[in-house]
């Protein structure tokens, strides 16, 4: 491999969970590492830094992305939520609560890319039975074996039976 | 005694808002300032010498601080024992970046330092290392011949080798009726955790260091490093409240831990290391094995004749062992038994525990032979395991402590609706899929070990219960606090649980299904002798309010001393910390494991489970479309986190059985399949319906709490179970996991 030296940084503006925030990056800095290291939103994860998990999902302009699969330079301009923007201790969004009330995680480390991506493929308007509810949430991963559990979560808010 | 409120009450995890809002702080996750990061170099060759480093091209990446390797390293201990931890098998321990040998591919070779992760990511892959090569084997197949029985250390002790003969094999298989042979194999696994393994050090200077750590027993980490890196344990902090999954990768202390630590020695600063993805596949796994069973019945279904013998792959330095064979005779009173277990020494790292190591394995040889005896003998599965029913454990001739697996086997099957299965071959139909239905039997050791607890009740009213514990994901940590309220009679609010934190009391490494047994039953007695301690200061308090009351005539309720007999008279607690000067009234506890009762019997917890398989008879695709499992742990602390303990287990059960496999290239030395588009585990669209049934089960002998434990049994009875159930549908039997379509074509 050729010596290249790092390239300068850049200046990236997002809009991440309602507020402005001014990144200088370098073009190969991940979306998720800017996230978690650069504005310490560490509540996105890291499980596989390949697409391959789904642990780093975050809500990209509405729509559900992979963070590691995404270079934050790419995103200039985007509106970003993460999971401490859909809810916090005693402010819960619905499916944060459902996942307590459905024991949905157990090591927690999957938890905020399966809320996300459950958040974002409900409000889209996506899967209209269980059946293929699983089948849009497969691109998450858990290692934890919560998966009836998760589903059950995302049912529940779906269907509007969730307190 | 107070009654129970809390345990066996279903509660929601104490630290779970933290993780849904994803506030809880993982290893890689503590941005502390002037943080540099490290990235692993690993071999690229099997077996040989590191020639020489051509540091050239890394050096000159902006950014890079340092490279570290075996030449320029800082001083480490000598000694192998230096290098042990509290789940070292005999042998001598793998040491990182200490010499050029390489004994494994991926084997950590070098650290690059920079002051951000891309550099030094990048500076990494510009390292050109040149190495000389020597022949290497990897091959367990062709090396059985060279198979050694396993050294005998501490880890033997815990995972004891196999019992010696009982009555006359040979005799009694060669008159049996119904029999059959099987020879069975898994490939490597590899835990892959979802987060991965991490270490942020903190130099704290002087030699001090606080360490957020991926592990599974922060105690054990802080030891090893002070250990190897000479340092006091006061100055050596380990902290790991939050881990993202174990299942038995974090027994031991990983090579990203070292490093981070020479590191930050090295230079001074503080160091984070991470692995990525595919050096999640660089330590341990679980091993390669190949089994062999005989079975015999006679005419009547009496199981007389069991040989299961087991070959597992170890490394070159350590022998790795785990139980594989000892379980067919403590779960069936055959009477002519012969088991062996033998390790073969390969050039691979060395194998780890892995959720029910061993267990798992044994028991997939063992209930698919089960399987084939019955089906030779026309017998209903389950109408065998009835038949060749333990009442007490034949292998060492002792009582079990409790054994409920009847109940399991009566009320999985009825809820599974077992009575509808029909005979191997004349499978139901749905659309283009045939359905199979199979059950298997599961058993795992109850281990006993020490453990301490303190717990104290300060001014706010608060019980504070700690210890260096932590939690991968199994509950713990709730399960603690409900013990801990019931001992004061307090609600579950009013107890704070501490923990992940070697400054804590001692705690063992948490795994093998042990640790609510373990730290559960020593907070229940630190908080029993924190009862204690409140009840006799509240006797001396101004006025002798207790009068003579002993301790059997008060109860514990709500922050408050009650006398039975007159429940006027009441001490709140918070005013017998008044009188003790304001200060919080404390107490330590150890659970000593009473071995000499132990030992009397045998003990292990029970699983049953039922499968239901869909299969495609043209494209060969096994679709686990619903399974019951039936457990008998003891008592249940938590029917919430226990369920979903058991529901993981099942995933992992089924992962096992159709998913899951690391890919060892014989020729290349190297697993080809290491990232997790490529190891293959189960998705939401493989997991269908589960149900988990808890069988009422009281154990007065295992520990103060009569629990069992429950991370392991949910996983061991689901493969053997899946592939009886595919045999089943098809007449097929599968004996190399995971299943391939090609298996059933």
């Amino acid at each position: 491999m050729q010596n290249i030296p790092p390239p300068a940084t850049r200046s990236v503006s997002l809009r991440v969970n309602g507020k402005p925030a001014q990144l200088e990056v370098a073009p190969w800095v991940s979306l998720l590492d800017a996230l978690r290291h650069d504005l310490d939103l560490t509540g996105t994860k890291k499980g596989c830094d390949h697409g391959q998990c789904g642990a780093c999902t975050v809500i990209c302009d509405g729509e559900r992305i992979l963070s590691c699969l995404t270079l934050a330079v790419m995103k200039d301009g985007s509106e970003i939520t993460t999971i401490e923007g859909l809810g916090q201790p005693g402010n819960l969004h619905p499916l944060q609560e459902a996942f307590l009330e459905h024991d949905a995680y157990q090591c927690g480390y999957c938890t905020s890319g399966q809320i996300c991506s459950g958040v974002a493929m409900i409000e889209a308007g996506h899967g209209k039975t269980r059946e293929e509810v699983k089948d849009l949430m497969s691109g998450n991963l858990c290692r934890c074996g919560a998966n009836t559990n998760i589903i059950d979560a995302i049912m529940a808010v779906k269907d509007g039976n969730h307190e | 005694m107070t009654k129970n409120k809390e345990i066996g009450r279903a509660r929601r995890r104490i630290e779970g808002e933290l993780k849904v809002t994803g506030q809880a702080k993982y290893a890689a996750e503590y941005n502390v300032p002037d943080l540099l990061h490290g990235y692993i170099v690993n071999a690229t060759i099997v077996k040989g010498k590191i020639e020489s480093i051509d540091e050239a091209a890394t050096r000159a990446v902006p950014g890079v601080v340092d490279i570290i390797h075996h030449e320029n390293r800082p001083k480490m201990a000598y000694f192998d024992m230096q290098y042990s931890d509290m789940d070292a098998p005999p042998g001598s321990p793998f040491r990182p970046l200490y010499d050029a040998e390489i004994k494994f591919h991926g084997q950590p070779i070098a650290l690059v330092v920079a002051k951000t992760f891309e550099a030094a990511r990048y500076a990494a892959s510009l390292l050109k290392i040149t190495y000389t090569e020597e022949e290497f084997d990897v091959n367990l197949k062709t090396n059985l011949d060279r198979a050694k029985k396993p050294s005998m250390g501490l880890a033997t002790l815990i995972k004891p080798l196999p019992p010696g003969p009982r009555g006359d094999f040979d005799a009694a298989y060669a008159t049996a009726t119904a029999k059959f042979e099987g020879e069975f194999h898994h490939g490597a696994q590899h835990h892959n955790p979802m987060e991965m393994f991490a270490s942020t050090t903190v130099y704290e200077g002087e030699g001090k260091l606080t360490i957020y750590d991926k592990t599974q027993g922060t105690n054990n980490s802080q030891l090893f490093i002070g250990n190897i890196f000479g340092l006091k344990m006061g100055n050596v902090r380990v902290i790991a409240p939050y881990v993202g999954g174990g299942f038995g990768s974090g027994l031991r202390p990983q090579h990203q831990l070292v490093l981070s630590v020479l590191a930050a020695l090295c230079l001074k600063r503080n160091v984070r290391v991470s692995m990525d993805r595919s050096q999640m596949f660089t330590y341990g796994h679980r091993p390669e094995t190949i089994q062999h069973t005989r079975f015999g019945a006679t005419a009547d279904g009496e199981l007389t004749a069991v040989n299961h013998v087991a070959h597992s792959e170890t490394s070159r330095y350590e022998d790795y062992n785990e139980v594989v064979v000892n379980h067919a005779g403590m779960l069936y009173p055959a009477q002519n038994v012969t088991l062996d277990y033998k390790l073969v020494p390969l050039d691979v790292s060395t194998p780890m525990d892995m959720r029910a190591p061993g267990g798992v394995t044994g028991m997939v040889a063992v209930e698919n032979t089960m399987d084939q005896v019955a089906d030779r003998l026309g017998m209903d599965p389950l109408e065998f395991r009835l038949k060749n029913y333990a009442e007490r454990d034949h292998s060492s001739d002792k009582p079990f402590s409790s054994k409920e697996l009847r109940e399991c086997y009566r009320q999985g099957a009825e809820s599974f609706g077992w009575k509808d299965r029909r005979p191997t071959g004349q499978p139901e139909k749905r659309g283009n899929r045939i359905v199979g239905r199979g059950m298997s039997s599961g058993l795992w050791d109850v281990i006993a070990l020490p453990g301490k607890a303190t717990a104290e009740f300060n001014a706010e009213g608060k019980l504070v219960v700690s210890s260096a514990v932590n939690d991968c994901g199994q509950g713990a940590y709730t399960v603690f606090s409900q013990i801990a309220a019931d001992q004061l009679g307090l609600p579950l609010e009013s107890v704070k649980f501490v923990y992940g934190d070697s400054e804590l009391p001692l705690s063992p490494i948490q795994g093998g299904s042990y640790t609510t047994g373990v730290v559960g039953s020593a907070v229940k007695l630190a908080c029993l002798a924190l009862r204690n301690k409140l009840f006799k200061l509240a006797q001396i308090l101004d006025g002798f309010p207790l009068g003579d009351a002993l301790p059997q005539d008060v109860d514990f309720m709500d922050g408050e001393i009650i006398v039975k007999k007159d429940p006027t008279i009441r001490v709140k607690l918070t005013d017998v910390v008044a009188f003790n000067q304001g200060k919080p009234v404390k107490a330590s506890k150890s659970n000593i494991p009473n071995v000499f009762k132990l030992k009397q019997y045998t003990r292990a917890a029970h699983a049953a489970s039922f499968v239901e398989v869909e299969i495609d008879e043209q494209l060969g695709i096994v679709n686990v479309t619903r399974a019951v499992t039936a457990v008998a742990a003891g008592a249940i602390m938590n029917p919430k986190t226990a369920r979903s303990q058991i529901l993981g287990g099942m995933v992992w059960g089924i992962s096992l059985a159709t998913r899951e496999e690391s890919l060892l290239d014989k020729k290349m030395g190297k697993y080809v399949n290491d990232d997790l588009g490529e190891y293959h585990l189960p998705v939401h669209a493989d997991i269908h319906d589960l149900e988990v049934i808890f069988v009422e089960e009281h154990d007065e002998i295992i520990n103060a709490l009569g629990a069992k434990g429950i991370g392991e049994i949910g996983m061991i009875s689901m493969a053997p179970a899946i592939i009886n159930a595919v045999y089943n549908a098809t007449g097929k039997l599968v004996t190399a996991l995971p299943l391939k379509v090609g298996d059933l074509l």
